[in-house]
């Protein structure tokens, strides 16, 4: 998934929770759909909010390349081991009509999947994914889901990468500086000379862990009972619009697959 | 009764071996009595381990007496009903500057502790408008708290904390990990709360110059209040100081070594002006 790409644009602009239900939606429609009709539809849609994201199209093409083992694997084995008619055979391994239909409508699935989920990483900023899903999942509450506290750890966690991010190099640092090598060796051996910098890194994180909680509850921090938003999320009229096509769009999806 | 009262306040951390059984005490704070009149700037002075520290966060409720009572503004802080009040009236300040912002924005951090005590939103960004400026870190209200330097970081820390709008700050050691600059900027903005907010401030230091504005100084040793009284009162007393092994500003160190050279000096010189206008005043006597 990519990091926030910072732009002016309308897909920028949304709540973050109409981006977390439309991605869902998304990656939903693509299994809904069967149809070349469908996928159509479906790389109609992303193209359009790809062009309104002004995001340019190689930073979502960057998170394909995390998956393409996974895409060559999932359409090697739908290509050979799907029975049915066949079309090719060569030595002992023959491609079906049926398996290269699975095989590319898996492919374009997985990389629309793939595209879709960077869109929305790429166009919210962590923060306020974050706010997005404590605010949608709040229902989860009354079956005693800790919303509000996962939600508070996922944006401690978030400000505390690069600050660990430079103890971690900092550590390594002095330890090279005392003849430590995390460098040559196999394996076992490189993961053996982790030790070193993991034991200051983990205490260290447990000390700040607890300085942070000792200035939160300083400041008055008593879990989210009673507390107020600095930044509310109100939904304003470009979120129902939308709503409105992502609505049209899904059942749109629904209808191709019940009446094609 | 002041804003911040102590009386007889004992604090004991106890020791454990790894079993669990009692190996010691340790009397981290003994004794102490304290009062702190509103508006007042007051300098905690200690070496490490004196028991500065916990004194700090017996004041804030982070920590409770194992003895003696501790007010603050009429509350006892052992009082659960009152528990979240004293936390709001006195406001605390740590040493470290990375270890006490939550927020991934300078203004979403210093909007952390109105958003906890339910604070409507509009409020909140009053509050957080005027704390920042009140600091001299309005421009930077957008930026990210990991790109500041440790003093702008640790006026971020303090704005934090006037968006509570307490009536007491407790600063424990708030420079600690500055460079000199940076804590130069730090007392600045403390000062300039004290003098136009108004806000009691009790600072907990080793740093000799950065009492020379307080109103009374304490000095803590082994759990204790060793001297007290206004900066100067306290650096006329260098011997004392050196045993207590706190180093006296060099201007002050300098005056005193004249003075028992058989210089006329008056006693406790804090800055180089006060001690360049005694030399000229001698010259010309």
């Amino acid at each position: 998934m990519g990091q926030y790409y910072q732009t002016e644009s309308v897909i920028h602009k949304l709540d973050p929770r109409v981006k977390l239900v439309a991605t869902i939606c998304f990656i939903i429609s693509l299994f809904v759909v069967d149809s070349w009709v469908g996928y159509v539809v479906a790389a109609v849609f992303l193209a359009v909010m790809i062009k309104l994201s002004k995001v340019p199209f190689r930073f979502m093409v960057k998170g394909m390349k995390a998956i393409v083992m996974i895409l060559m694997i999932t359409v090697v084995f739908n290509l050979f081991l799907t029975p049915g008619e066949p079309l090719v055979t060569f030595w002992k391994l023959t491609i079906t009509k049926e398996g290269l239909r699975i095989a590319v409508m898996m492919a374009v699935r997985l990389s629309f999947l793939i595209v879709g989920s960077s869109l929305m990483t790429l166009t919210t900023t962590p923060n306020s994914l974050t706010d997005g899903m404590e605010k949608l999942m709040n229902p989860l509450k009354y079956v005693k889901v800790p919303v509000h506290e996962v939600a508070m750890m996922m944006s401690i966690a978030l400000r505390f990468i690069p600050i660990l991010l430079e103890e971690t190099d900092k550590i390594m640092k002095a330890q090279i500086a005392r003849g430590a090598d995390f460098e040559s060796g196999n394996l076992i051996k490189k993961a053996k000379a982790m030790v070193p910098l993991l034991v200051p890194l983990f205490i260290s994180a447990f000390r700040r862990a607890n300085d942070l909680a000792m200035a939160m509850e300083a400041r008055c921090y008593r879990g989210g009972e009673h507390r107020t938003k600095m930044k509310p999320l109100q939904y304003h009229a470009a979120d129902r619009i939308a709503y409105l096509v992502l609505l049209v769009y899904f059942s749109g999806c629904v209808a191709l697959r019940i009446y094609l | 009764m002041g804003i911040i009262k102590t009386d007889k306040l004992t604090f004991e951390y106890i020791r454990r071996d790894e079993e669990g059984n009692v190996e010691g005490i340790n009397r981290a704070v003994d004794e102490v009595d304290l009062d702190v009149k509103q508006g007042e700037f007051i300098a905690i002075l200690g070496h490490n381990g004196s028991g500065k520290s916990t004194l700090a966060k017996h004041i804030n409720a982070i920590l409770y007496p194992t003895e003696g009572t501790v007010w603050v503004d009429g509350m006892d802080t052992q009082d659960e009903k009152h528990l979240w009040d004293v936390r709001r009236e006195a406001g605390m300040v740590f040493q470290n500057p990375d270890n006490q912002i939550i927020g991934q924005v300078v203004e979403e951090d210093v909007g952390f502790g109105p958003e906890n005590m339910g604070v409507p939103t509009k409020e909140i960004w009053e509050r957080v408008e005027e704390s920042l400026k009140a600091v001299g870190m309005y421009e930077y209200r957008k930026h990210s708290p990991n790109k500041l330097s440790g003093g702008q970081k640790q006026r971020v820390s303090i704005a934090g904390v006037i968006a509570m709008h307490p009536k007491c700050i407790i600063l424990d050691e708030p420079t600690a990990m500055l460079d000199p600059n940076g804590r130069k900027e730090v007392i600045r903005a403390v000062r300039a709360l004290n003098d136009v907010e108004g806000i009691t401030v009790v600072l907990i230091t080793h740093y000799m110059e950065e009492i020379i504005h307080a109103d009374m100084v304490c000095v803590m040793d082994q759990g204790q209040i060793a001297m007290e009284g206004t900066p100067r009162e306290i650096f006329s007393r260098v011997e004392e100081l050196q045993e207590l092994r706190l180093d006296v500003p060099q201007v002050t160190l300098l005056a005193y070594e004249l003075k028992q050279r058989g210089v006329n000096l008056p006693d406790g010189i804090l800055t180089i002006e006060e001690l360049v206008a005694a030399l000229t005043g001698l010259k010309g006597a």
